[in-house]
């Protein structure tokens, strides 16, 4: 692997970036492997790099069936934040937080994890009282989230409006400072690359028809479009298709695949400093090292596999940021694009063992994943290496749905009354 | 000024100046130019500056395909300014500002140019390399860096005055794109008495024709062929035409979105007009009509100022009689440029010579340049080009084989390119269609289709008017048949038509090394052919991936002119054929469309409804301060001359306990439940039992998911064997009538039961306090008020102060209560007569603030601020309003689930602080021990707060792990700096006997 | 947007008028006591998600107010059919046979 600085970058361009070596072989697959992940976004791909890198397994192959981080790596809006309200997700959140600040350096590969803030904007007193106990339990938990007046909102981003006059006046806003963007290509580039370096095979367009299991029942590998691959250990992290995946291994699942789309305006000089999200009138918006408004908002209706959405929803999270943000009416839309995202009940992922032996599973982070990413990545892999869930991750299971302890954060941000 | 005006010629009118700004430089137009045309009609090629190397650029195209020439175009004041606008498009008009991009200090002397000199640092992905250490300088000096030199234009930066409207539109047939493909469409489809559409994003429909005057169709001149026919359509009634109006979206079952752009090419718009209106367009039959769009070619030198595509030169000599230079240079692969440059000549521009990388070009071609005085070249290739602010010469070079011979220079003041064509297949790609490699024409061709459309012309790779004008013809025939017409498709006889053929090439051979040339592939972001193969190198094998890490095609001009070249030059580095390489996702929008369009009318006042009470009126002259409650706004107090929230609210509680207070509680979600099941339906929705209610009787409901957690609540009052006045949440109401509905039709349809939402039928003015009775018994017919005869939780119909009513005797305060329901047209009546007859009462209006303390003293929750989707009613303490006998009701199942009933749960319980005065914060966390470090161990939060004034303390609520059990027990809420003591209580603060009901 | 059938009102009509209602089929059990929490479970969040043919609940919200079941494909979002509520899930494969 070579490694990746300003000196490297200034020696190769003297020699006409001649030099520069692939970043990870496109590998064909091998007959066996000690473990085999499916689906090569962010999460899978960190799930090896880690693998490889903290519990020495580099018999490992990433399977995709399409091109890495095709998926919904490459399609969200690159928000990172951990100010989530249960004790779990905090956790869960503020791990992969910690994991961000240091990826740039750990993967030799820049992520540009951009500390700018993310603010939420609360609207009425229902939002007050839910931002305060989400900042109180922040604060007890020692995650990083504090309460801004309108004017402290204003003030840390001068876009706002925060006249009264408005359909959704701000009444004042909840900052994590630490949080804020990455660049979500180079995640999935940055892990491939290091994992590949270890030793693990990153195996593109080969789709997984099956699951296979032993007469014990456990697993013994996948069938692929490239044929049988052995494998004890199977991990599945496939976003909205991890439930057609583990149809094959008997394994119905509480998931369904929703559209969420994105948009981006076309580029200008920074005017935007932080994130900004508003759960209220549905969008959030901050704007990338280009210059692109980055926008998104709510999925569409229907579960689907289409990639396509709808105009309408694209006209409402439209109508939503120029609400808040009048000054942006004038600003053009360049591309807006869907991703398939699969959801669980709870609005929680499930990061875990599934009850067949050897068989792993990383899913259900809705609209949300991307932030998790190197979190994800580390705790399936010490669940897969250890065939047992990390503390952070333990309650995050399937069982949950069968007992009732569900980590809740959609409910907890309730309803209107 | 304009020296490279040619008097007469082109569409423009020539009587008619137009003067406009450019960098503060006055520039005279005339009526029916671009910016970009009046512009290079006064000579000036250099528009802005490129994205990352700053370097000089001039326009390259004449359409929406743009990369360079983006400008920043302003009306009047600074609130009407937009960045990035494409001067191939605007019109120009008196008054019009604009001004370059990405410069500084000034387009001609860009200091940010320095990262040209710097390009070989900058190569493709190179900011993933580096910018990590030290690693606190990423956020603080590398980023901010980037950012600033990244961006085009700048923001607009204050709100924008004008407005947008959007139509829904059914048709027939709608077609895309009004060059001859098109009209010839809409005349099969118009005249087979289809409903049409017809669009083009220009202002002025004809696409080729109208720079091919030369072409005579069925015996009449292009234009006049044009004129024709666009009177014969706009004279149709079933005929829609519309110019400056862009397709931008193709999505589900034939829905097409357009953005119509109203007022931005007039001098003076009419002052209520919509500045661009977005049309949702549901068409039976869609005719793809875009045509195909000039690829560049990629060789050293492409992007300066003064290189353009042939099609470009042609396009504003025809149309807008302009000379992009004097001494132009043309190189090409395809024959159209070659007539291009014999259009130029005719003009009288002395072109210098015809490169063409092609040994074979037609003779007839060759003969034609040498008699106009063109030296033609075929079988060169262009090895650079000089010129900083403008193309000064091409340096040209014979290729035998693979070798290149050493070059000479031309001098020049333009050179034109042409690369072939690429038809224009965003929109069939939007439908998720499929595409075909065409070796033949080396393009990507329309294959399986999804929706009920047709692609005509060049767009399916067919070159040539002749070709088009057929292929539309028919294709609207196919469209006006399918839409249900009998249509025909008629010909066309055409001569001067051009067609031509080409070849694809990926990179221009040079003699030079290519791994220094700036060869541009997409000039916008400064990609150049060796950022794609240094991308290959680097294991970078999908196309996607290419693009991604190169940023090819994410321009503005969103791969318009670069994709194809693009995929051609990283398919030979792959050594993997372009097909199997693969084309990036078209995304919608087709051209970048403004947020003030897609947003339309839904903006401040009409971003939303907001939802008004028929008492909202009174609230307002009170001076109420409001708060929004889903999409209601509600009084949440009524302040008095120097009150503050805090005062108001205690003097609003005052006089609910000692005389009496009116609430206005209209926003109550209201359901009749009307049938002879109605009680059994009850019995299953609702966890409590409802079959023994006698009429005339209320009980308080409670509503489950099926999951077992609280939803909704409310009194529901039977007024009938088979009638009830269900009532829920403001917030909750259609939800609950969703779900009643959900399980009424589709889990019991057996059952014999309405339901009707009667939210907005009535309205609901709620007297609480002890002189309740006082103030509403002598205004109440037909209904005896004692406590006897109308006792706590009594539900009536009487007429109350002339109107009939429906009358609870209920509490949400625990005084003695009613909540009067009205006819909504009564309810302002109501309140006034109300309001009247209170005065010797001491009436007071009282807001949703107060009515909360009310209930909190009461311990009475509030569903979604007590509760958050994870309560159970046991966590409520609300186990009472479970019907035991009940064998099942929504949510019972649930109750019973292993961690529902294990120990640990979050219980709802009060909470009194040690210290009378201290308002708890709603939303703080509560802890056992407040000595731990962090991350503490928090088992429970405060989920409502208030200063009670009735008992002088302050009182709060909280859910906390298994709280029903800890009663008496200290408990901690640390605060930053301070952590506040405080014991757990029952949830009844007030009367906790309930004595004050029983009057 | 989606242009849905109702087939109570018999009319086509886009997809603005109607609220999705999860997938079909799933009855409510006659009852719930007598289920295991795994059954429960499975009733009240197992979901199949294919990636094809999905069997599919609508309600004509901004209409008839009915609800109503649809066969669509998830991949190309296109409506196979739509039937009353009520119904039995219909059998696709005897009506494909029915067609050739």
């Amino acid at each position: 692997m070579t490694h990746f600085s300003a000196m490297s970058l200034l020696k190769n361009a003297l020699t006409g970036h001649k030099n520069w070596r692939e970043q990870w072989p496109d590998s064909q697959p091998k007959a066996e492997y000690d473990v085999v992940i499916v689906g090569a976004g962010g999460h899978g791909l960190g799930a090896a790099y880690y693998l490889a890198r903290q519990h020495g397994i580099t018999r490992v192959a990433v399977i995709d069936k399409g091109w890495l981080g095709g998926g919904n790596t490459g399609r969200n809006t690159t928000i990172v934040r951990s100010n989530y309200l249960y004790d779990e997700s905090a956790r869960l959140y503020d791990h992969a937080l910690d994991l961000w600040d240091d990826l740039s350096q750990e993967l030799n590969y820049n992520v540009m994890y951009s500390k700018r803030g993310v603010m939420m904007l609360a609207h009425n007193v229902h939002d007050v009282q839910s931002f305060q106990r989400h900042i109180h339990s922040n604060r007890l938990n020692g995650v990083d989230n504090r309460w801004l007046t309108p004017e402290q909102a204003k003030a840390f981003c001068p876009p706002l409006d925060i006249s009264a006059r408005r359909r959704y006046p701000v009444m004042g806003a909840a900052l994590q400072m630490r949080a804020g963007t990455a660049r979500h290509d180079a995640v999935a580039w940055g892990y491939a690359r290091g994992a590949a370096a270890r030793g693990v095979d990153i195996v593109q367009n080969c789709a997984v028809t099956a699951i296979r299991r032993g007469p014990d029942g456990a697993v013994i590998g996948v069938e692929t479009s490239r044929g049988f691959i052995k494998a004890r250990k199977v991990a599945v992290s496939a976003a909205g298709n991890t439930s057609v995946v583990l149809q094959s291994a008997g394994l119905r699942m509480p998931l369904e695949s929703y559209p969420l789309q994105a948009l981006v305006s076309e580029p200008v000089k920074p005017i935007f400093p932080c994130v900004v999200m508003s759960n209220s009138v549905h969008a959030y918006i901050s704007q990338s090292d280009k210059g692109e408004l980055v926008i998104g908002s709510g999925t569409d209706q229907y579960v689907s596999y289409s990639q396509r959405g709808g105009l309408p929803l694209i006209e409402h999270t439209v109508a939503a940021i120029c609400e808040v943000f009048p000054i942006f009416r004038r600003m053009r839309m360049l591309r807006k694009w869907g991703g398939i995202v699969d959801v669980t009940p709870d609005r929680s992922p499930i990061l875990g063992k599934l009850p067949v032996p050897g068989l792993y599973v990383n899913c259900g982070w809705g609209t949300g994943g991307f932030k998790a990413t190197p979190g994800a990545g580390h705790l399936l892999a010490w669940t897969v290496a250890k065939d047992e869930p990390h503390p952070i991750n333990a309650p995050f299971t399937l069982e949950r749905f069968t007992t009732g302890r569900l980590i809740d954060e959609a409910a907890a941000a309730a309803v209107a009354h | 000024m304009s020296r490279y005006r040619i008097p007469g010629k082109g569409r423009i009118d020539h009587a008619r100046p137009v003067r406009f700004t450019f960098d503060g430089r006055v520039i005279e137009g005339r009526q029916g130019d671009t910016v970009a045309s009046a512009l290079l009609a006064s000579g000036i090629h250099l528009m802005g500056r490129s994205f990352k190397y700053h370097r000089p650029r001039g326009v390259v195209s004449a359409g929406s395909e743009e990369p360079n020439a983006l400008i920043g175009t302003q009306r009047g004041g600074p609130d009407r300014f937009e960045p990035n606008t494409r001067a191939t498009m605007q019109e120009v008009w008196d008054g019009l500002t604009t001004e370059s991009q990405n410069k500084w200090p000034s387009l001609a002397f860009d200091l940010g140019a320095i990262n040209d000199r710097l390009y070989m640092l900058f190569s493709a992905g190179f900011y993933y390399k580096t910018f990590m250490w030290p690693k606190a300088f990423w956020d603080k000096v590398y980023e901010p860096f980037i950012r600033r030199a990244a961006g085009l234009g700048r923001s607009p930066a204050l709100p924008d005055p004008d407005h947008y409207a959007s139509r829904n539109l059914h048709c027939d047939v709608l077609i895309v794109g009004a060059g001859p493909a098109g009209l010839a469409a809409a005349l099969s489809a118009a005249r087979a008495g289809a409903q049409v559409v017809l669009v083009d994003e220009h202002a002025e429909m004809g696409g080729t024709l109208l720079s091919e005057p030369q072409l005579r169709i069925d015996g009449a001149g292009a234009w006049d062929w044009l004129a024709a026919t666009l009177a014969e359509l706009s004279a149709l009634p079933n005929v829609r035409l519309m110019s400056r109006t862009t397709a931008i979206g193709y999505y589900h079952e034939n829905m097409v979105g357009l953005c119509q752009r109203l007022t931005d090419h007039l001098a003076s718009p009419p002052a209520d007009a919509p500045r661009e209106r977005l049309w949702r367009v549901r068409a039976k039959q869609v005719v793809l009509a875009q045509g195909a769009i000039e690829k560049p070619l990629v060789f050293d030198g492409n992007d300066r100022p003064g290189v353009m595509l042939s099609g470009a030169a042609q396009t504003f000599l025809h149309r807008f009689g302009v000379k992009v230079g004097d001494r132009p240079v043309v190189v090409t692969v395809h024959d159209s440029a070659w007539h291009t440059a014999f259009d130029l000549a005719a003009a009288g521009m002395k072109v210098a010579a015809i490169v063409d990388l092609r040994n074979d070009v037609a003779p007839a071609l060759v003969q034609q340049a040498r008699t106009l005085g063109i030296e033609p070249l075929p079988g060169h290739t262009v090895t650079g080009t000089t010129g900083r602010l403008r193309v000064a010469s091409v340096r040209v070079a014979a290729v035998s084989g693979s070798q290149v011979a050493s070059g000479r220079r031309i001098a020049c003041d333009a050179l034109l390119m042409c690369g072939g064509w690429t038809p224009s297949l965003h929109l069939f790609s939007h439908t998720k269609g499929s595409l075909r490699w065409d070796a033949e024409t080396g393009a990507f061709l329309p294959d399986r289709k999804t929706e009920a459309c047709q692609i005509a012309g060049a767009g399916r790779g067919l070159w040539g008017v002749a070709a088009a004008l057929d292929d539309g013809a028919k294709a609207g025939a196919l469209a006006a048949s399918a839409a249900g017409r009998v249509a025909g498709a008629g010909t066309f006889a055409v001569s001067g038509d051009r067609p031509g053929r080409g070849v694809v090439v990926r990179e221009l051979p040079t003699d030079g090394n290519p791994g220094r040339a700036k060869a541009f592939v997409d000039y916008q972001n400064d990609v150049t052919a060796k950022d794609i193969r240094l991308a290959v190198r680097e294991g970078m094998r999908s196309i996607e991936h290419v693009k991604r890490y190169t940023t090819n095609g994410m321009a503005t001009d969103q791969g318009k002119l670069s994709n194809i070249n693009g995929l051609m030059i990283a398919s030979e580095a792959l050594q993997k054929p372009a097909p199997e390489v693969g084309l990036t996702t078209f995304r919608p929008p087709y051209t970048p469309t403004s947020f003030g369009a897609l947003a339309g009318y839904h903006k401040d006042d009409h971003f939303e409804v907001t939802r008004r009470t028929p008492i909202d009126a009174w609230a307002d002259a009170q001076g109420a301060v409001f708060e929004p409650v889903a999409l209601w706004r509600r009084a949440r107090y009524f302040p008095r001359a120097g009150e503050d929230m805090h005062k108001a609210v205690a003097r609003e509680c005052r006089a609910v306990r000692s005389a009496v207070g009116m609430f206005d509680a209209s926003t109550l979600g209201k359901i009749e439940v009307v049938g002879p099941d109605a009680a059994t339906f009850l019995e299953r929705m609702y966890t409590n039992p409802w079959a023994k209610l006698q009429p005339g009787r209320c009980r308080y409901g409670l509503l489950l998911g099926e999951d077992g957690f609280i939803r909704d609540d409310g009194v529901i009052g039977r007024l009938a064997d088979d009638r009830f006045h269900v009532t829920t949440t403001t917030g909750g109401a259609a939800r609950v009538l969703n779900m009643m509905e959900d399980y009424l039709q589709t889990e019991w349809p057996d059952l014999n039961v309405w339901l009707t939402s009667t939210t907005e039928q009535w309205a609901v003015v709620a007297l609480q306090g002890p002189n309740a009775r006082k103030l509403l018994e002598p205004l109440v017919e037909g209904l005896d008020l004692s406590d006897a005869a109308f006792p706590h939780m009594a539900v009536a119909e009487c007429t109350v102060a002339g109107f009939l009513a429906r009358l609870f005797r209920v509490s949400f305060t625990g005084e003695l209560g009613f909540e009067i329901n009205v006819p909504a047209r009564h309810g302002r009546a109501l309140w006034d007569l109300l309001w009247q007859a209170g005065q010797a009462h001491g009436v007071t209006a009282y807001g949703t603030e107060a009515m909360h303390v009310l209930r909190a003293e009461k311990g009475f929750i509030i569903v979604g601020q007590d509760t958050d989707g994870t309560v159970t009613p046991q966590d409520a303490g609300l186990t009472w309003a479970i019907g035991k006998a009940k064998p099942d009701f929504v949510g019972k199942r649930s109750l019973m689930r292993p961690d529902i009933v294990a120990r640990g749960r979050k219980q709802l319980v009060g909470l009194l602080t040690d210290d009378p005065a201290t308002v708890l914060e709603e939303g703080a966390q509560i802890v056992a021990d407040p000595s731990k470090p962090l991350p503490m161990r928090m088992i429970g939060h405060v989920t409502s707060s208030y200063w009670s004034e009735a008992l002088g303390r302050s009182i709060a609520m909280a859910l906390i792990e298994d709280g029903h059990d800890l009663q008496g027990k200290t408990l901690h809420v640390p605060m930053e700096g301070r952590t506040i003591a405080a014991r757990v209580s029952g949830v009844t603060f007030y009367d906790p006997e309930g004595q004050r009901l029983k009057v | 947007m989606l242009l849905i059938h109702c087939p109570y009102c018999e009319e086509t009509l886009p997809e603005a008028e109607f609220a999705y209602a999860g997938e079909a089929h799933i009855a409510r059990p006659a009852d719930p006591m007598a289920l295991s929490d795994e059954e429960w479970r499975d009733f009240l969040f197992i979901r199949s998600n294919p990636r094809g043919t999905h069997f599919e609940r609508w309600r004509h919200l901004h209409g008839c107010g009915r609800f109503f079941n649809a066969v669509r494909d998830t991949v190309t979002d296109k409506f196979q059919m739509t039937y009353k509520a009520g119904l039995p899930r219909p059998d696709l494969s005897a009506m494909k046979e029915a067609a050739e």
